[in-house]
């Protein structure tokens, strides 16, 4: 339970992040907060030869708001953007969800842009990124690429981050005046992994987009009409079906399958009285 | 930039319950096993090693976080303190602890050290914490003797005692 040894370079600056990264290739990876790497680490079930820490770069601390978007850097905790005292007004969403995510011990260090690149598949902020519409800025030494969630996420704990590469921020859109927006989850205990963690957002036009993680092996997002309209619960029904619910310690598919509807259907009419 | 190579043992200082520290180690040890091994601060317990159960809650720069996924080189220059740095003088206990002992909130005493440093912060930043608040915090820690119950009373009693102190010192 000790991680196998592996070079460590602290960078201070994101040129020698990345400078870092390029020499290593697929032998590195980036830590910050380390709260998914350093369990990883310490279960040998990554080995990376190099670790390029980027938590003392300045550039990617910040955490902005421009052009419709909140951007979080790299390096932002989640207790950081938990805090943040817009966070209510601008991502009510997040808001909802940050004090699910982990423990008040991890979100001390464990960072948003972290959890992003872990991808796992019942964590609340990848579910955010996906219900949201909101994208992964990625960079290399050369170049910088900017994917939404559904070119990101590649599969259970698989990212489109590629070797040399890292993430630069995500940035989270903010919605027009008469958007709703609700989250919520089914845990064993607060701070488990989600069994279904279910996020919807209702549009001043009328329709729904319903987000739902801990089921498949990434988040998955369904359009949904209003609930008093007659394909409503069909939908969410078909839905439920593919996701590809599987029976695990911690509940069986059919379980699973009740919660994506009936959470999924409440947290839908959240949103939708929560619209302003 | 500085490097650290796998073979190598390196300094490094940090404040550890208001001294200035320097300790030695390989770029890989974790922060846990700097306290323990390296500084002999065995206060701080070592139970999962994943960050699941808690034990091996820390204070870096005032919040509590886990020791053992934190890398020692990661405590660079950071304010860190541990339960060894609870006690207000040599042999007296702060009110968190004396109301710890007071309602019987350990048995074993495995989980304490770590449960004492996250409920001093919460305390420390939340002097009103909601007896919720106070659970919610706790679910980030295992403790298998007391069923929690005599741990969020001593909680609340420790909070009304230094409300108290606070208001006689105003």
């Amino acid at each position: 339970m000790k991680p196998a040894p592996f070079d460590y370079v602290r960078a201070d600056a994101l040129g020698e992040a990345l400078e870092a990264l390029h020499e290593a290739g697929d032998e590195a990876r980036v830590i910050s907060g380390g709260q998914s790497l350093v369990p990883m680490l310490n279960m040998r079930l990554a080995r990376p030869s190099v670790l390029v820490d980027i938590t003392r770069v300045s550039e990617l601390k910040r955490i902005e708001q421009r052009k419709g978007q909140v951007f979080v850097g790299a390096a932002v905790r989640q207790v950081e953007l938990e805090r943040w005292a817009p966070l209510a007004g601008l991502l009510p969403m997040i808001a909802a969800m940050m004090p699910w995510v982990g423990h008040a011990q991890t979100r001390s260090r464990g960072t948003v842009c972290g959890s992003l690149a872990h991808a796992d598949p019942s964590a609340e902020l990848p579910l955010a990124l996906l219900a949201l519409g909101g994208e992964m800025h990625l960079r290399n030494r050369r170049k910088k690429r900017v994917l939404p969630a559904s070119a990101f996420f590649m599969g259970m704990m698989a990212t489109a981050v590629e070797p040399g590469e890292m993430i630069e921020a995500v940035a989270f859109p903010t919605h027009p005046m008469g958007t709703g927006t609700a989250f919520r989850e089914i845990a064993r205990r607060h701070g488990d992994f989600a069994i279904v963690a279910c996020a919807a957002i209702a549009r001043p036009d009328g329709t729904n987009r319903l987000a739902v993680g801990g089921v498949a092996d990434t988040p998955q997002a369904i359009d949904l009409p209003d609930p008093s309209d007659a394909g409503f619960e069909d939908a969410l029904n078909e839905f439920a079906w593919s996701l590809g619910a599987r029976d695990d310690l911690h509940a069986s598919a059919r379980y699973r399958r009740d919660l994506v509807r009936s959470l999924g259907r409440q947290t839908v009419k959240e949103a939708i009285a929560c619209r302003s | 930039m500085p490097k650290l190579s796998r073979e190598g043992r390196y300094a490094i200082g940090f404040r550890l319950n208001g001294q200035e520290v320097t300790a030695h180690a390989p770029g890989r040890m974790l922060l846990t096993d700097l306290l323990r091994h390296v500084l002999g601060e065995t206060g701080t317990h070592v139970g999962c090693e994943h960050g699941v159960c808690g034990a091996c809650t820390v204070q870096v720069d005032g919040e509590p976080v886990r020791a053992c996924l934190m890398l020692a080189a990661q405590a660079e220059g950071a304010d860190i303190r541990t339960v060894e740095g609870l006690e207000p003088a040599a042999g007296e206990l702060s009110p968190l602890q004396a109301a710890f002992r007071e309602h019987f909130a350990l048995q074993c005493g495995f989980c304490t050290a770590g449960i004492l440093m996250s409920l001093d912060a919460l305390l420390a930043r939340i002097p009103d914490a909601s007896e919720d608040a106070i659970r919610e915090h706790l679910s980030g820690h295992l403790c298998r003797c007391t069923g929690y119950a005599p741990i969020v009373k001593a909680a609340l009693a420790a909070q009304a005692q230094l409300k108290e102190e606070e208001a006689a010192n105003a």
